[in-house]
């Protein structure tokens, strides 16, 4: 049925086309959110649809393609992607991540380093960092246009005035090549570094708000934070219950109603590697 | 002809006739059966029973098939059969901690006790017009497997809600239990009454139009009233027990089975000096499987907990009365479609009112002095 029905990869190539130049003004702009003409697609908003629209504008038929939600790669939204872009463009589909030259996120950046020639597309649910701040579009847009980020570092502050420490956990906001305030999608804080002078193109992907931005290969990356309060990532007491790894992020897994945990890598294949490698 | 001066009898006579037909169409066509509805427009059902606050497949059956399918307008037969059915006594509180469950999802965890159970959904499919001419099927992932059958928990099964667990540590605070066993006004018999207590404004909810608190939700997430990012706690889909104690009896006997969507939702409460920090949870429950209605209204729910501290009325969803006063679609439906009603008189007063202003501003235009 797809086959004579869609175009490779689902999208129609001028649609792709309008895509692609929204991703080269992002690049070319580190941490701007460039407004594209999103379309409607047969997946549910907030579910991914802008990673999916870059997905669709950049797969070519020698991709190798990885699809992870939560950091896991079989997880129901991820496989279900995966699926439809083996439906719709028969592209080959990894869980290794070197492998994979497209590697389409929600919410974790994988654990093994990412290498030169390789693109994280990232699904964004909200990629104003200014937006619990102010919801206003056209007063972000002043705000971004003029750096006035004062209010980020207040809000920052008043958690620290507060509650003695910067309380904020996914979706941190980051600096990007000393300009703009990005955020770096939902992920966990623990990930923010990740992106620092990465060697890979970080795409990020906006459906329901219908923007694009990136932060290119070998750009500056910084948390926002202060002197006397730097940056933290979380860090756990545990090590994972499989693999052993005492520096992955860990999820927890309530094993009972009596409140008896687990801690276990969210990065399902950075687990199944480490315990190899310790002869797990 | 809308209104004529006289004849309105006949025009209304002959709308309602008109309407019959369009509603029959073809008579070449076999009529589509209550049977066919129940069965094969299920989502459709459970939304006039939770918009008609009535739990009766067969009445909202009907009222769909009355309706051509407007399930605003059938929600509304629904809501004028149920107005005249007597109440003869109180339920017991429906225990969800035993429901037979087809459906249940947490996003918060991985893994919970009980386990995750994906059950029938929309949520992964593709959204891909099937063309092809063939019977109706189920398009399932992976691969059509159109052998599975659903897998259905029996009442004795334990699952414990995500919600006490996160109690259980400590996380959560257990709430006044205000809701159970509590004796409840009902919103059908009284006036709403502002500020509305929990239960009534849940009440309120469960009934409201499904895609006003999809809106009004969904402005939460965008920032008008919501400052982080909520996190679905447990979502469960399934049939729970209706149990009754008529007076004449004196004791318990089990009256039915109803399919109910119970949703909480978790967000975070960075805490105070004087308070610890945690999780506040909202909550929802909804006829039938209904889940984006029961998601809605928990993060609703929680909105308005906390407008009840601060209602600032600076964000439509953070305040009682904009969304309790503006969700049942039976009453903003009317009030919006009366506007198809004459209004000759009023419009006639408006129309001397201005022709009066008017001529006045053009004297004065004309004489400066007069100003």
């Amino acid at each position: 049925m797809m086959s004579h029905t869609y175009n490779f990869a689902y999208l129609d190539e001028q649609s792709k086309k309008m895509i692609r130049r929204s991703i080269l003004k992002a690049i070319a702009v580190p941490g701007f959110q460039v407004p594209f003409g999103g379309r409607e697609m047969p997946l549910p908003y907030g579910w991914g649809t802008g990673g999916i629209q870059l997905t669709a504008a950049l797969l070519g038929q020698a991709d190798v393609l990885k699809v992870i939600d939560q950091g896991s790669d079989d997880t129901v939204n991820a496989v279900s992607i995966k699926d439809f872009f083996r439906k719709t463009a028969r592209v080959r589909t990894t869980e290794n991540t070197p492998e994979a030259t497209l590697i389409q996120t929600r919410h974790r950046i994988p654990e093994t380093p990412l290498k030169e020639g390789q693109i994280m597309v990232y699904q964004v649910p909200i990629p104003e960092p200014l937006q619990f701040i102010e919801p206003r579009r056209p007063e972000t847009l002043k705000m971004h246009a003029f750096e006035e980020y004062g209010v980020m570092y207040v809000k920052l502050y008043e958690d620290i005035s507060k509650h003695g420490r910067i309380v904020t956990a996914f979706d941190y906001p980051a600096l990007v090549h000393g300009r703009y305030i990005m955020s770096p999608s939902p992920i966990p804080k623990f990930d923010n570094p990740k992106l620092h002078q990465s060697p890979a193109l970080h795409l990020f992907g906006a459906g329901r708000e219908k923007r694009i931005y990136a932060v290119p290969p070998y750009t500056d990356v910084v948390s926002l934070d202060f002197e006397d309060y730097p940056f933290e990532q979380e860090t756990w007491e545990q090590s994972c219950a499989i693999c052993g790894s005492s520096v992955s992020f860990l999820d927890e897994i309530i094993t009972d109603d009596k409140g008896s945990r687990l801690f276990v890598c969210s990065d399902t294949e950075y687990c199944r590697n480490n315990g190899k490698k310790e002869g797990l | 002809m809308y209104v004529a001066v006289k004849g309105g009898e006949t025009a209304v006579n002959n709308s309602r006739e008109l309407v019959a037909k369009t509603r029959r169409g073809p008579e070449t066509i076999p009529e589509i059966t209550p049977e066919q509805i129940e069965n094969q427009l299920g989502l459709a059902v459970d939304r006039v029973m939770a918009e008609g606050a009535l739990y009766d497949r067969k009445a909202a059956v009907r009222a769909i098939r009355q309706s051509q399918g407007d399930l605003v307008e059938a929600g509304f037969l629904v809501r004028a059969f149920r107005t005249t059915l007597k109440r003869f006594g109180n339920s017991k509180p429906v225990n969800t901690e035993k429901m037979k469950v087809l459906r249940r999802i947490s996003g918060a965890f991985k893994d919970i006790p009980g386990g995750q159970i994906l059950g029938p959904t929309y949520d992964y499919t593709h959204r891909l017009i099937d063309f092809e001419d063939e019977p109706d099927h189920p398009q399932s992932l992976p691969e059509d497997q159109g052998t599975i059958e659903p897998m259905v928990t029996e009442y004795e099964a334990s699952m414990p809600r995500v919600l006490d667990l996160l109690i259980q540590q400590g996380l959560m605070n257990p709430g006044s239990g205000e809701l159970i066993g509590e004796k409840t006004e009902d919103l059908t018999r009284q006036p709403l009454k502002l500020p509305a207590k929990r239960n009534i404004r849940l009440q309120a909810l469960a009934r409201g139009d499904e895609g006003f608190l999809l809106g009004s939700a969904y402005s939460l997430q965008r920032g008008f009233g919501l400052d982080r990012h909520p996190f679905l706690g447990e979502l469960r889909v399934g049939y729970v027990e209706v149990m009754v104690t008529p007076p004449e009896l004196g004791f318990e006997i089990k009256v039915g089975e109803i399919k109910v969507t119970e949703c909480f939702m978790i967000s975070r409460n960075n805490g105070t000096r004087q308070s610890l920090p945690g999780f506040e949870n909202g909550y929802g429950l909804v006829f039938g499987q209904n889940e984006r209605k029961a998601m809605s209204i928990s993060l609703l729910d929680r909105s308005l907990q906390n407008s009840e501290k601060d209602d600032d009325g600076k964000y439509p969803a953070r305040s009682q009365e904009f969304i309790l006063s503006h969700s049942d679609n039976v009453e903003s439906s009317g009030f919006v479609q009366h506007l198809k009603l004459p209004h000759y008189v009023d419009f006639q007063s408006e129309l001397v009112s201005i022709r009066n202003l008017r001529k006045k501003y053009r004297k004065n235009r004309k004489n400066p002095e007069n100003r």
